[in-house]
């Protein structure tokens, strides 16, 4: 072999193979340990899982893109916790699949919005913002008003988080469609923005 | 974190570090076959590639980050378990509850551990608490005279309270008090703000349209929009009245309310829903649950003392 450096540059495939390897160290040491400790796998005392209604709350969340305007993760930082609460903990997300701490803030941190505002000031603000914050430039979202659930989903979804470990009773998902169906959307959502933030007690 | 994990951790981080060393020691080594200084054999318009070592200057610069790498591990907390020389780490992540994120904080203080958050805290606390503590000692009516202790609460009010009373604090229709009226549905005292701030409030009207019927409500109605002086069709104001009995409960017999229960004043034309025909109709037909959050553990005690005097002030320093 007359020059290495030139079997490397000259050989795209081998190429691509090593720089994979050299990645991989990096997930190897930062992310692979994470998956065995205790504080990310122990949930906080006071965690529960999220009720049926809660859950179709989430996913309204997921399916309204809030989670790209709106963070849920509150940084050790006194400028944070002066304004959200307590900071994050791994212990209040082991039951999250996937998490939704996000990783931009056009509106608020949102980790412990539960109990700040009443469940009136969330319908007003949802059917549009400027409403209760006159300078506010979320998206109104008054649809969910109007939608209701049928709850034909519910019970699976639990079983799958059932799966990933989340302690749902069989109870939990039998009675699971009754608890949402004929529930607006807004109601679920509302739910869900409610119980955020309440567990670590 | 488990031996293994720190054993996983130490191994490849040090072994890569290492592993630069050599990587860097074996490409200043001539591999290519052609001595220095010479042609690698490529030319493009007049531009040759010379086989030339790598800078010196960069050489160095290279060197100077794995002796810097090694002197980061052994200061701070990136090998596993290990803690680090300077017992630093930026905040106690391994809480279950807030109890034990008090207990933390104390537990890193006596064995000198560097909390970064926990110092954040007590340079805050320093700088803040004496002030916040000589505020605390004056009652809310005196201290609402003071400018100084205005400016602090108002910022507070504008962060915690601006989203439903508004950042003027006149409120907004649909359940959101105007603070600045004098008006109070639970008591306008620097106790009872102090009160209402720590343990939240939570509003009861029932929905009177199983009890009354629509047209029962439409006679309440009457009776009550006339209280404040409203033109209203005599005759069913008259039955209303009649059927003010059960509204007097809480609204009094008079219908001026009853702070003790949160129940407002009927006859002064200050309304929370709305004072149109339709809003009270709707309040009667459906009630209203007003609430008011506590901010008991947002704030805390001193600092509510401090936006009581403000929300004081609003109302009363005229």
């Amino acid at each position: 072999m007359k020059n290495p450096h030139e079997l490397i540059e000259k050989n795209v495939g081998l190429l691509t193979v090593l720089i994979l390897i050299a990645i991989s160290f990096g997930a190897m040491v930062q992310i692979t340990p994470l998956m065995f400790q205790q504080q990310t796998m122990e949930p906080v005392t006071g965690l529960r899982p999220y009720t049926a209604l809660e859950l179709e709350g989430r996913d309204i969340y997921i399916r309204e893109g809030c989670v790209g305007c709106h963070s849920q993760m509150i940084r050790p930082f006194r400028a944070e916790t002066e304004r959200y609460g307590h900071y994050s903990v791994a212990g209040e997300s082991v039951w999250e699949h996937p998490f939704l701490w996000g990783s931009k803030r056009t509106g608020p941190d949102l980790a412990r919005v539960g109990g700040r505002y009443s469940d009136e000031w969330h319908r007003v603000h949802l059917l549009n913002p400027r409403n209760v914050v006159p300078e506010s430039n979320m998206p109104g979202f008054p649809w969910l008003a109007e939608n209701t659930l049928d709850g034909a989903l519910t019970a699976e979804k639990m079983e799958i988080f059932r799966g990933f470990g989340v302690p749902y009773t069989d109870e939990d998902i039998a009675g699971a469609k009754a608890a949402v169906q004929g529930k607006t959307e807004m109601q679920a959502l509302i739910a869900y923005l409610q119980s955020l933030g309440t567990h670590l007690k | 974190m488990s031996m293994f994990w720190t054993i996983w951790i130490s191994v490849i981080t040090l072994g890569l570090i290492i592993g630069c060393y050599f990587l860097l020691r074996w490409c200043l080594s001539n591999q290519t076959g052609v001595p220095e200084g010479e042609s690698m054999g490529h030319e493009f318009d007049g531009i040759e590639e010379l086989n030339n070592q790598l800078p010196r200057w960069w050489t160095i610069m290279f060197y100077m980050t794995i002796v810097w790498g090694f002197i980061y591990l052994a200061l701070y907390p990136g090998l596993g378990a290990y803690e680090g020389i300077l017992g630093w780490k930026s905040s106690n992540q391994n809480i279950q509850s807030l109890e034990e994120s008090v207990q933390a904080r104390i537990d890193a203080k006596e064995q000198g551990k560097l909390v970064e958050y926990d110092r954040e805290l007590d340079f805050a606390a320093e700088k803040f608490d004496p002030i916040f503590a000589a505020y605390a000692k004056v009652p809310v009516e005196e201290l609402a005279q003071d400018p100084e202790a205005n400016k602090v609460g108002q910022r507070l009010f504008l962060q915690n309270c601006s989203q439903c009373h508004g950042s003027d604090a006149r409120g907004q229709n649909g359940g959101f008090p105007n603070l600045t009226d004098n008006d109070w549905l639970y008591g306008g005292s620097g106790a009872k703000i102090v009160e209402t701030l720590t343990l939240g409030r939570q509003a009861a009207m029932p929905a009177w349209i199983d009890t009354l019927g629509e047209q029962g409500i439409e006679e309440v109605v009457n009776y009550v929009l006339s209280l404040s002086g409203r033109d209203v069709d005599p005759q069913l104001a008259d039955a209303g009245k009649a059927r003010f009995a059960v509204c007097a409960a809480c609204h009094g017999v008079d219908g001026k309310g009853n702070q003790a229960l949160g129940a407002p004043n009927l006859t002064d034309n200050i309304w929370l829903y709305g004072g149109s025909h339709k809003a009270v109709t709707e309040t009667l037909t459906y009630g209203r649950n007003g609430v008011m959050p506590s901010f008991k553990n947002t704030l805390g005690e001193d600092k509510i003392h401090v936006v009581a005097a403000y929300v004081y002030s609003l109302s009363n320093d005229k």
